[in-house]
């Protein structure tokens, strides 16, 4: 029997539209999202990693409800969410959060931390008048905050406090799905370490599911038990983060990771590829594969046919040939079948 | 729950945002100053049944007399006493600026609320309406209705109420505008909490210091008003004194030449009361900002 994850994602696609002309009307759409699927297993974190714009956080916040899909749907422990009735999506809601990016606006300025957490739980019965006080204290502990912080305003934390309250107040009403939307790309480099610990413990000690988004890929395959990667509103890879890391197959996740700084000054130079041209636009995306018109390997076919998702797992022990074979077909740069035969994205084809 | 009794069970030795806010406030010594008199005037007011030495409907001394020790200043054309004409009518101006500005902040911040947080077509009909209100000639709105219906105390607090509010729908708009965005209130969302918690608990505290600030601004502007509009004659009715239709009199040039004491006093307190009403709400829009300054 096939284990039914805890969030499926299908066909997910988010279309803004664009106003133009001198009687306003729907020019275009932006479409941030376009034709996503994906899964997320019980007690895993998946990583979502992209430049910015390209769709990732618009993922994350229709994962929330904070916006609805243009077409496709989500799928919670098999529940389809946009089919459900208001009342029922009431009551799911509580079960996925997610924590922001800039602490500092996620937090009432006008509030102290105990109303900020004790709020929403009083509100859901998760608490009670009685015993609230203790369940937030319970909550600080969990995060590492001390007792005495609970009088005091969002202005009087640091960063690094701040969106330990933010982690709090998402795990108030005990989910069991957060959206982490860049939680830590706001931070400095020693406090996003202790931010990222902090998820990793709770996400063991209370057996959560987190989608993990961000564009730092260190701080991404640290925490992640798998990674997606996507360019211009698509996921162009998905696989486990070891896979991902150690054998790239797309031109996109590889030319990611070689951008990656190297904290060395001796080491050479001159190996990475730095990818060519803009980012496409998201109102008129390239036709074929998105990423053709910088993909270093593209050839005509590329920029006529779509590739599907790669999946790492799925490519498995290909995906080391294939890359054998591009460094093959770098050698030969300028003959042109070779270079469709070694383009990565069409491995599965 | 709540501030003061948590505080005090846990005694939390950081400042609370009343006391950083009454210090900032007494940093603008001006505004101590107005608020000073704005208390001595808002007190005389209030007491004027037991501090004025004479009925301030009744003759009680000659006609047009001026100021002497019996009458400190002076009687007025019928013989009645200027100066508890003038507490009676400070009362009057006070109680028309304090309801006219509580009315129009309660529409003002119900419509820019449901006009900013739900956008659309409630914006849109919401804020023409709003701009139709404002750009229509103020003073002629209200002489004409004040001639549809009878013109008298009650009848001014709610025709001022009902033209003031245009400004602070806009504000509460615009603050509402900017912080639907904000992530607290997208976290409230996500966390589940009802559309009244988010507009009532969640938003409004956050527009409350901008609408006070704006609130001192529409007092003074509808005391002014009063005074207008019963200048004219289409205010507070006589008998009943309002500062207004105290200086009604001068638009006769020999009171204005002969008799000061029946003009100067009603414009004096006019002026001052505007004057410390405007120099408060300054300084209130300095102490309550929170970015004003970080501690």
């Amino acid at each position: 029997m096939k284990k039914e994850p805890l969030i499926r994602v299908e066909n997910m696609k988010k279309y803004y539209p664009v106003k133009g002309g001198i009687i306003p009307h729907t020019t275009g759409c932006i479409k941030a999202v376009d034709g996503v699927s994906f899964s997320i297993m019980k007690g895993e974190t998946l990583g979502l990693v992209g430049e910015s714009g390209c769709g990732k956080s618009t993922i994350g916040r229709q994962l929330v409800g904070l916006e609805t899909p243009t077409e496709g749907s989500i799928y919670y422990k098999g529940m389809n969410l946009s089919e459900m009735k208001k009342e029922e999506r009431r009551k799911i809601r509580t079960n996925l959060q997610m924590v922001f990016q800039d602490s500092y606006s996620s937090l009432n300025p006008r509030k102290h931390v105990f109303e900020i957490l004790a709020q929403p739980m009083l509100y859901h019965k998760i608490s009670t008048k009685e015993t609230v006080e203790k369940d937030v204290i319970k909550l600080l502990d969990m995060v590492g905050l001390p007792t005495g912080v609970l009088g005091r305003y969002p202005h009087e934390f640091s960063g690094g406090q701040r969106q330990r309250i933010s982690i709090a107040k998402a795990l108030s009403l005990n989910p069991e799905f957060i959206v982490c939307d860049e939680p830590v790309s706001a931070l400095d480099v020693s406090i996003q370490a202790q931010i990222l610990n902090l998820l990793k413990s709770l996400q063991k000690e209370l057996h959560l599911t987190l989608l993990f988004v961000g564009h730092g890929l260190g701080a991404v395959n640290y925490v992640s038990d798998r990674i997606a990667v996507m360019y211009l509103g698509k996921i162009v890879e998905i696989g486990t983060a070891e896979e991902v890391f150690s054998h790239p197959v797309h031109p996109y996740t590889r030319a990611l990771l070689e951008a990656v700084p190297v904290p060395d000054p001796e080491a050479e130079e001159n190996e990475r590829s730095i990818l060519q041209g803009e980012v496409g636009s998201s109102e008129a995306p390239p036709e074929g594969c998105r990423f053709h018109p910088r993909c270093p390997y593209a050839v005509e076919m590329c920029g006529k046919e779509e590739p599907d998702m790669l999946k790492t797992a799925d490519v498995g022990r290909r995906a080391s040939d294939s890359a054998a074979e591009i460094r093959a077909a770098e050698a030969l740069a300028g003959a042109d079948g070779s270079h469709y035969a070694a383009c990565p994205c069409m491995v599965d084809k | 729950m709540k501030d003061a009794e948590y505080k005090e069970n846990r005694k939390i030795a950081t400042e609370s945002y009343r006391q950083t806010v009454i210090r900032r406030f007494r940093k603008h010594h001006l505004a101590a100053v107005s608020l000073g008199i704005l208390l001595f005037l808002c007190g005389a007011a209030i007491l004027a049944p037991v501090i004025a030495p004479y009925d301030p409907d009744a003759m009680a001394g000659p006609f047009g007399g001026a100021p002497c020790k019996e009458f400190l200043l002076g009687t007025d054309q019928i013989g009645r006493d200027v100066l508890s004409r003038l507490l009676y009518a400070t009362r009057v101006s006070l109680l028309v600026g304090v309801m006219a500005t509580l009315i129009s902040t309660v529409i003002g911040v119900i419509l820019g609320l449901i006009a900013g947080y739900f956008g659309g077509v409630a914006d849109m009909l919401i804020m023409r309406f709003t701009d139709m209100v404002m750009s229509f000639p103020y003073i002629l709105l209200v002489l004409v209705a004040a001639s549809i219906f009878k013109p008298g105390l009650w009848n001014i607090i709610l025709i001022l109420g009902f033209v003031d509010w245009p400004g602070i729908a806009r504000l509460v708009r615009g603050n509402v505008l900017s912080l639907r965005e904000t992530n607290f209130i997208k976290g409230n969302i996500v966390a589940g909490m009802p559309l009244r918690h988010i507009l009532f608990s969640e938003i409004l505290p956050n527009t409350a210091a901008p609408i006070l600030v704006y609130a001192t601004s529409v007092l003074a502007i509808s005391m002014l008003d009063e005074a207008a509009l019963s200048f004219l004659g289409m205010g507070v009715q006589p008998p009943s004194a309002s500062l207004g239709n105290m200086l009604n009199g001068a638009q006769s040039l020999t009171i204005l030449t002969s008799q000061p004491w029946l003009w100067i006093p009603p414009g004096l307190v006019i002026v001052v009361l505007v004057i410390a009403i405007n120099f408060v709400g300054d300084a209130l829009r300095d102490a309550l900002d929170p970015n004003s300054e970080k501690r």
